[in-house]
């Protein structure tokens, strides 16, 4: 046992430091919490900032955002060895714990914010099923309206008030749920690999990269799946927005890097060696060039050059995919990464991903394909297409 | 009242339904955080008891000085005098209470000792550690005595490098 654990060590590396603790599951929990935060950042430009061409993803994005902030927990979760006791936090919060505050804020954020604002924005079509369903969707949906018949548009109105109201109360919460993954990384002073103040934002500029990527991503394929026209000037606006955040994203993460580089404390020879070695694919290949300067590249070239409506989806559907795996590849780093290298900087552990085990790859996997399980259900439940509904009229609107 | 409710009726049963929901946490919290908890710290303050109660499981080694003497004294001789009794042993509390209830077994020197003295460079050069497959084969206490470990090693030992005390 001892042996070959000590054969994962190459030089010196405290006792503590053999195994790693934070695994593969804490590699999703960012990423998925940074999808939502993106998701609904993307969603918000459309109702505060007027966006008009980027409504035909408003729905989406709100109901994408839903998807994955209900399975954000879980990892959490299946890490832990009594998951029971996660409630604790809600229960005896310790102010001092940012995990038990923020156990706050993601509530908020997925009650006050997320599903109020769904709800009120998808109000008139819960009353029209409610009125047209029969059965038991007839009670679902009624539920779903609280037994309030009333669309009126004096009603109408109201909602879209408070919807305006809560889409603004919810940037700074999606911001602060977010900024708080970083500042839970960033904040510890032990690891120089995450100890640095620039880590809640990169953290959230990555996080409404990786968010409107994913949006983009699920808009195009199920419009193709569902058999409905791509607006184009939406995606066009959407990738030239995800090109302004890569870049800004990009440019954090460049000074950051320019910083530690010139700043060059006592931990950088360790950490340089580990990017040149351990994290060569991940850092280097996957989040910098293949997840970082190429998606840049492709959604840049519709700005510079005349491309086809055909080859810009081409574009955007591999820049977003590229996007997508680039910002995992940065949790990895940044979770993986900071436990790979020895506090003492004079060795380096190995991270020996197990496979169906608790904590293993196939539990990853499951939980990464699980949000868009939901996001189907959803859109089943609360179709975004409303140009889907007019089409085949008398019939009931049509689901995915 | 009427007045105030029309067309707003959807958003006073939203409403509704939050201070439910809030009035459900207030009632868990409530039932489920515990009876004293948060009185002296975070934490339930009869846990403070529960501890107490819970039997003494190690002796300490001046108890087993009461009944054996060879041992004691020659381990308070020998490198090993800071080690337990029962860091060894195991935890004899009630073989000390009453040493017809349990005998101890011995211990297994196989294991035992690399658990202390397997090398890594993790530990404190000055401690002295060795690697098996450097060392005279056999089980430890065939040359050590547990009790007085430098003692001149019982058979004639064969040459061996000092490998792992850098
Ligand atoms: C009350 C007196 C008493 C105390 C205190 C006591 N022992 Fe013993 N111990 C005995 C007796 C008597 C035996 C022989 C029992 C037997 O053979 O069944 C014994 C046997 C043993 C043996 C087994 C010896 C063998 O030949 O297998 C070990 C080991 C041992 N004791 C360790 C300890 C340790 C360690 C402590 C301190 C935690 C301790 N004892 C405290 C009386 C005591
Ligand atoms: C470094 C570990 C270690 C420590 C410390 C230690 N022992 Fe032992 N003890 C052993 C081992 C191993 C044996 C079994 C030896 C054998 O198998 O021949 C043993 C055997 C014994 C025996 C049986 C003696 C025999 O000849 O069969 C007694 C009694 C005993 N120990 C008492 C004590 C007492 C009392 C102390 C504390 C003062 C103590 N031991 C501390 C490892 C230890
Ligand atoms: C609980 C930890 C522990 C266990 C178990 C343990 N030892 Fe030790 N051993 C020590 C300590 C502590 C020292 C003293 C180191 C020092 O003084 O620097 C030591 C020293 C020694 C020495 C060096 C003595 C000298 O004078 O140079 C030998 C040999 C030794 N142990 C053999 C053994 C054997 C054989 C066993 C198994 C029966 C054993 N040890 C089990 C902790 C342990
Ligand atoms: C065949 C006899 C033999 C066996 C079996 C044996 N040793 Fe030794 N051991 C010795 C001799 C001889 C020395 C002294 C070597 C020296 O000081 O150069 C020694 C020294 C040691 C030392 C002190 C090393 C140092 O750097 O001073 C430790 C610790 C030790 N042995 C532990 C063990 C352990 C643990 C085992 C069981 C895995 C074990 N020994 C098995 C013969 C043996």
């Amino acid at each position: 046992m001892q042996d070959s654990l000590l054969s994962a060590v190459e030089g010196f590396m405290y006792p503590n430091e053999i195994e790693l603790q934070w695994s593969i599951l804490i590699v999703l929990y960012p990423y998925i919490t940074g999808l939502v935060a993106g998701a609904f950042i993307l969603a918000s430009l459309e109702r505060v900032f007027k966006v008009e061409a980027v409504k035909p993803t408003y729905r989406l994005a709100l109901l994408t955002a839903l998807a994955f902030l209900l399975v954000a927990p879980l990892p959490l979760q299946m890490h832990l060895g009594h998951p029971e006791r996660s409630l604790q936090m809600y229960l005896t919060p310790h102010t001092s714990s940012a995990m038990a505050m923020f156990g706050f804020v993601y509530l908020w954020y997925l009650l006050a914010v997320l599903v109020l604002e769904i709800w009120l924005d998808y109000r008139k079509e819960i009353v029209l099923m409610a009125r047209q369903a029969s059965g038991w969707k007839k009670l679902l949906y009624q539920t779903m309206s609280l037994g309030v018949d009333d669309i009126s548009e004096e009603s109408l109105a109201i909602d879209q008030k408070v919807g305006q109201f809560l889409t603004v109360i919810g940037i700074p919460s999606a911001f602060l749920l977010h900024g708080y993954v970083g500042f839970i990384f960033g904040s510890i002073k032990a690891n120089p690999w995450w100890s640095t103040p620039m880590m809640p934002i990169v953290f959230l500029f990555s996080a409404i990269v990786s968010g409107i990527a994913l949006v983009l991503l699920v808009y195009m394929v199920f419009s193709y799946i569902n058999g409905t026209r791509i607006d184009m000037v939406c995606v066009d606006t959407i990738a030239r927005y995800l090109m302004y955040a890569f870049i800004i994203d990009f440019t954090l993460e460049g000074i950051d890097l320019l910083h530690r580089m010139y700043e060059a404390d006592e931990s950088f020879k360790s950490l340089d060696f580990m990017v040149h070695t351990k994290l060569f694919v991940s850092q280097i290949l996957l989040q910098i060039i293949f997840g970082g300067l190429l998606p840049i590249g492709l959604l840049a070239l519709p700005q510079l050059v005349a491309v086809t409506e055909r080859a810009r989806r081409g574009l955007y559907l591999l820049a977003t995919s590229l996007t997508l795996i680039g910002i995992l590849a940065m949790r990895w780093n940044v979770v993986i990464g900071g436990q790979l290298f020895s506090k003492s900087f004079l060795g380096y552990t190995t991270y020996k991903v197990d496979f169906a085990t608790r904590e293993g790859l196939l539990p990853a996997i499951l939980l990464l394909i699980l949000p868009f399980l939901i996001l189907i259900g959803l859109l089943k439940l609360l179709p975004p297409w409303e140009s889907t509904a007019n089409v085949h009229e008398g019939e009931e609107p049509r689901a995915v | 009242m009427r007045h105030l409710m029309k067309n707003k009726v959807h958003l006073f049963r939203m409403a509704g339904l939050f201070v439910v929901g809030f009035l459900v946490f207030a009632g868990a919290r409530a039932v489920f955080v515990p009876e004293g908890f948060g009185v002296y710290g975070h934490y339930r303050a009869g846990a403070l008891e529960d501890n107490r109660a819970f039997p003494l499981v190690h002796a300490g080694r001046a108890a087993c000085a009461g009944c054996h003497g060879d041992e004691p004294e020659a381990l308070k001789a020998s490198r090993h005098a800071k080690v337990g009794c029962e860091a060894c042993h195991g935890a004899l509390a009630v073989h000390a209470d009453d040493p017809a209830k349990l005998t101890p077994k011995k211990p297994d020197a196989k294991t035992l000792c690399l658990v202390c003295h397997m090398a890594n460079v993790a530990k404190p050069s000055g401690f002295k550690q060795i690697s098996p497959e450097d060392h005279p084969e056999g089980v430890c206490t065939e040359c050590h005595d547990p009790h007085s470990p430098a003692d001149a090693p019982k058979p004639a030992p064969a040459p061996v490098q000092k490998e792992a005390a850098k």
